[in-house]
């Protein structure tokens, strides 16, 4: 059996998110190095303010500040920080109920050690330096002796209101086709183009994807297809993709590859784009160093008949 | 939501189970490569086909596999041909269990084939899980799962209702059940291990694999037809919290006791229980939420300690209930699934064999 | 024992955009959902289960996001149950909702589909690079123009079709406040002259990408009798489901779609759905999957779609109006665009439809499709409840 293949996969996103007004004011005031919290038909004052009460489910607008400064209700010692965290030296996650809040704002703490952690000691917000209305405008809290801090006495009303905020997304996987898959793209660098057959219904599925999705069944049985085949159907391509080097416009087929019970799809090219049609008879054109063949061309034979691959589009 | 509120609901049973070994990983395999022999291995048990199942539902989450519409892949193991009613939850198969017995319910289906899968190991599974949390918060600060159960362990710790040795007994006691459990990841001695975030060791924290899980159901004579002794499901309920950890009290569960009395566990005493507990602190939590005593067998299985695979491992826990009703090892067994950071949506089913 | 007859009696909808850039995402999905409670005149006490559907969740960047949404939607405490059938999703999602009522588990359920497409590019999302495939194209169009013209290729259906259900459904659109694209200076000619993105494709015969959200309340008897508007009942509904690809897929007309109806015509005792169903909502990204869905569904023999279309019996005054709302081609909040089928269907029964509404709409049918025209769910709905 071929090896597995497998390959790095980042899934990496910036996502801009718009807030929403009570949001928007939190994040805003963090940028002023105020913090807001919300009040609650009940009174609850909750911070961070979220827009819908959790236990009523109503709407929730009416901001009111509370002090920088809080207190700690449960923690973790994290002494491998990951990429992203707030911190990259050891640090403690705590939620902390901040002076007036009746909830707990989850963040980090600077601290020398576990040891200088406990549930029910007392923090402070340590701002950013640079602020642009984010959670990260609280770089973390750090340990604080003594009162609650000073309201600002601010309205909770600011000049340019943050009303969104971008956040990038970076995941990375290891990516592996499976077996099947590998031992395909093992023979197409060999030229050759290899599906499998389902033993049950014995048709041939190129590129094979371990099992035949009709039967449920696996398929093992290797099986050469082509290297000719037969455009089954297409669209003509008139934009440009953003990471595809492929100039516009060119012809996206349906190729039924001699041999095949279904179609894989390809370029077709060497044949001026509006020429292409449906039923023309074609061949693989391969580049080195390239894993699949870089396009399809006219293999100069007739027109296959549409009953002939009807079945195949 | 039980049968006895319900007159004139159908009896729906769990009758067949089957899993995969879950490993640490399984990158030799596609999906659909390693789920198609669990699909095989639980018709196989009942001599059903694909054909002759009423409806299928299935569960299991893109962002572990970093595509999106991954699940419409893994179909091909199902082989939907003639198409087939079919639906599908981006969450724990157990979530996919409850939707079919919803289904089974209005009469529209006699038998439901539901599976679901995971494969943690392409990613870093404790990143991938920070996608989860609240967008505009949270989620930029980037605190992974094992961060979140610690700040819930220590809760636990402050609250004086457990201690680093109590956790570390439940981790042990896991993985020495799981001995008898040969799709278990982690099985045997395990060390307790360094710190992964204080107070959660190693020891207190599932391994991260990847497996897959399918169980059939059947209604009324179906279900005896297909299995000689059927897990009929009595009570099956799920609740969810809010999200936000910071308003939750985190050494409690209110959703699963809620979804427990709706399943009408408290009516009558469990003699087994499969508790989805990832993490050692909230099996407390779960136990106390469920009022399981000591005489109560939790987790023979091993639970999520010894084997935790994404999106199935919820599923595996009604599985393993069933299957000991199945055996007769158990008269009235409790299945628990959770999704979600630290407890925040759980689901409780009641199984019960037929009096021997 | 029969099933629980199952009645919407509450619908909301927002008004989709291309961002709703004054909102969060529980923003957007709370306001449809506001709005279909104060349609029901309901409050969230009065909501028993919460079932909601979007498509990826790469779309937003948040796994899962009914956890965070569960505040929201006020699903605190209650059951929340998320669905992700590909583009079906919105339809599927109402027919899981449906289907705890139908069974008694539940006797009122909330139920929601969204997509904010502005929190990214849903074209990333799609075009996610996977190692060791080729890149050949980006974007549907392109994966669904080779089927059109197959469609066209089997059917002798002229090349002006499509830009005549494009210009119907964009002038429909005129009619609903809530559809995103309100173009006032539309003309076939416009339609005709815009460029070829994916040949057979034409720009103007494509959807576009919206933020917006979708919901409904279900009920069951009981929570009929109690509803201040006329409810709509579900007649029928199912779902069907065939692999992506595989030998011998007929993707013009899926054998999955065409199961999907017939299940559906069955529950409602349709015999004839060109005679017996008054108008559809049916999910139509794509101009040209009108004439193709209209074969598939069976209002048409195979080959002959596109006749009725050309003839205008799909026209919001036609003898089978499709897509009164606008439909896909005027308003695609993805995960969402299938419950608006469904949800218009409704409004069409409930006679709740406003300008867009087609007269004497009794029997309704709402319909949706996704992944590689693979997934499919349909509802029929009715102006009076099953008969039993």
């Amino acid at each position: 059996m071929p090896e597995v293949l497998k390959a790095p996969l980042v899934v990496e996103f910036p996502f801009t998110r718009s807030l929403g007004p009570v949001q928007s004011a939190f994040l805003t005031g963090l940028r002023e190095r105020v913090v807001l919290g919300v009040r609650t038909g009940d009174d609850r004052t909750l911070v961070p303010p979220v827009e819908y009460d959790p236990v009523t489910a109503e709407e929730l607008h009416d901001l009111v500040e509370v002090a920088a400064t809080g207190t700690v209700t449960t923690w973790a010692w994290n002494h491998a920080p990951r990429r992203g965290q707030p911190l990259a030296t050891p640090f403690a996650w705590v939620l902390v109920r901040l002076d007036g809040a009746d909830t707990a704002l989850l963040h980090a703490l600077d601290a020398p050690g576990p040891d200088a952690v406990r549930t029910g000691m007392r923090v402070r917000i340590r701002w950013a330096e640079e602020r642009t209305g984010a959670i990260t405008d609280i770089a973390c809290f750090e340990p604080h002796d003594g009162d609650p801090a000073e309201l600002t006495g601010t309205t909770g009303e600011f000049a340019d209101p943050v009303t969104g905020i971008v956040a990038p997304a970076r995941l990375d996987y290891t990516y592996s086709p499976g077996r099947a898959q590998s031992a395909y793209i093992e023979a197409l660098s060999t030229r050759r183009t290899v599906g499998e057959r389902c033993p049950s219904c014995r048709k041939v599925y190129v590129p094979p994807r371990g099992a035949c999705p009709t039967c449920g069944v696996p398929t093992a049985e290797q099986v050469e297809v082509g290297p000719r085949g037969t455009v089954t159907t297409f669209c003509i391509v008139n934009i440009k993709a953003k990471n595809l080097d492929i100039e516009v416009p060119y012809v996206y087929a349906h190729i039924a590859l001699d041999g095949a019970g279904l179609a894989l799809h390809g370029r077709i090219s060497g044949i001026p784009y509006d020429q292409v049609r449906m039923g023309l008879r074609v061949e693989p054109v391969w580049t080195d160093g390239a894993r699949y063949p870089d396009h399809y061309r006219p293999a100069g034979e007739p027109d296959a008949d549409y009953d002939a691959y009807k079945e195949l589009l | 939501m039980t049968r006895e509120e319900t007159p004139g609901v159908r009896d729906i049973a769990v009758v067949a189970f089957a899993q995969t070994d879950v490993l640490r990983t399984t990158d030799e395999l596609s999906e659909v490569e390693m789920l198609m022999p669990v699909l095989h291995s639980v018709l196989d048990r009942t001599g059903l086909k694909t054909a002759d199942i009423g409806f299928t539902c299935s569960g299991s989450s893109d962002y572990l596999a970093g595509r999106a519409f991954s699940f419409t892949l893994a179909l091909d193991g199902v082989g939907a041909w003639p198409p087939i009613s079919e639906s599908h939850v981006e969450t724990d198969g157990a979530w996919a269990l409850y939707e079919a017995w919803t289904k089974l319910l209005t009469g529209d289906a006699d038998t439901a084939l539901v599976y679901s899968y995971g494969k943690s190991s392409p990613g870093s599974l404790r990143d991938v899980l920070t996608r989860q949390l609240d967008p505009y918060y949270v989620a930029p600060l980037w605190p992974d799962s094992v961060a979140l159960a610690a700040l819930q362990a220590q809760a636990l710790i402050d609250a004086g209702e457990a201690d680093e040795s109590a956790l570390a007994a439940i981790g042990t006691r896991s993985r020495r059940v799981a001995t008898l459990n040969s799709h278990a990841q982690l099985r045997g001695t395990v060390p307790q291990g360094d710190y992964a975030v204080r107070p959660l060791r190693t020891g207190d924290c599932p391994p991260v694999g990847d497996g897959a899980a399918a169980v059939i159901l059947a209604a009324g004579e179906r279900a005896r037809e297909l299995c000689s002794r059927p897990a009929w499901i009595r009570g099956i309920d799920h609740r969810i919290e809010a999200h936000s950890l910071g308003v939750r009290d985190l050494t409690d569960s209110p959703s699963t006791r809620l979804a427990a009395e709706k399943a009408g566990v408290f009516e009558r005493p469990v003699d087994t229980a499969e508790l989805h507990a990832p993490f050692s602190a909230q099996e407390i939590v779960l136990r106390k939420a469920l009022r399981l005593d000591d005489s109560v067998r939790v987790n023979l299985s091993g639970g999520a300690l010894a084997a935790n695979p994404m999106m199935a491992a919820g599923l595996i826990r009604i599985g393993e209930a069933a299957a000991r009703i199945h055996r007769g090892e158990s008269d009235r067994a409790l299945g628990h699934a959770t999704s979600g950071p630290c407890l925040q949506q759980n689901l409780v089913a009641v199984l019960e064999g037929d009096a021997r | 024992m029969s099933k629980e007859p199952v009645a919407v009696v509450g619908i909301g909808q927002t008004k989709h955009v291309a961002a709703r850039r004054d909102v969060s995402i529980a923003g957007l999905v709370r306001e449809a959902a506001r709005r279909a409670l104060d349609d029901a005149e309901l409050t969230w006490a009065d909501v028993d289960a919460v079932v909601i559907g979007k498509a990826p969740d790469f779309f937003e960047g948040v796994m899962m996001p009914e956890l965070y949404l569960a505040d929201a939607l006020g699903a605190v405490g209650k059951p929340m149950l998320r669905v992700h059938t590909a583009g079906s999703v919105g339809g599927s999602t109402a027919l899981v909702a449906a289907g705890l009522v139908a069974a008694r588990v539940h006797g009122t359920v909330l139920t929601l589909a969204f997509e904010k497409q502005s929190e990214s590019n849903a074209m990333w999302g799609l075009s996610l690079p996977v190692p060791f495939q080729q890149p050949l194209l980006a974007g549907a169009g392109g994966f669904f123009a080779p089927h059109v013209r197959a469609y066209m290729r089997r059917s002798g259906a002229p090349d002006s079709v499509g830009s005549l259900v494009a210009y119907k459904d964009r002038r429909n659109a005129l009619k609903n406040p809530y559809a995103h694209l309100h173009e006032h200076d539309i003309t076939l000619e416009k339609v005709q002259a815009s460029p070829m993105l994916w040949d057979p494709i034409r720009y103007s015969e494509t959807c576009p990408s919206s933020d917006g959200a979708c919901a409904m309340v279900l009920t069951d008897r009981a929570g009929a009798a109690r509803a201040p508007r006329p409810p709509a009942w579900m007649l029928g509904g199912a779902m069907r489901s065939e692999p992506t690809l595989f030998a011998g897929k007929d993707a013009v007309s899926p054998q999955a779609g065409k199961d999907c109806a017939a299940d559906v015509y069955r529950q409602a005792g349709i015999g004839d759905p060109r005679r017996d169903i008054d108008a559809v909502e049916m999910y139509v990204p794509f101009s040209w999957y009108e004439p193709m869905w209209l074969e598939n569904l069976g209002f048409a023999d195979e080959g002959e779609g596109w006749k009725l279309t050309e003839a205008g019996a799909t026209e919001l005054d036609g003898d089978l109006p499709v897509n009164m709302s606008g439909g896909v081609l005027s308003t695609n909040p993805i995960g969402a665009s299938g419950m608006i089928r469904f949800a218009e269907a409704a409004l069409q029964v409930r006679g709740q439809a406003g300008e867009h509404q087609v007269e004497r709409a009794r029997r309704v049918l709402g319909h949706a499709y996704g992944g590689g025209s693979q997934f499919f769910s349909m509802w029929l709905v009715g102006a009076r409840p099953p008969e039993s």
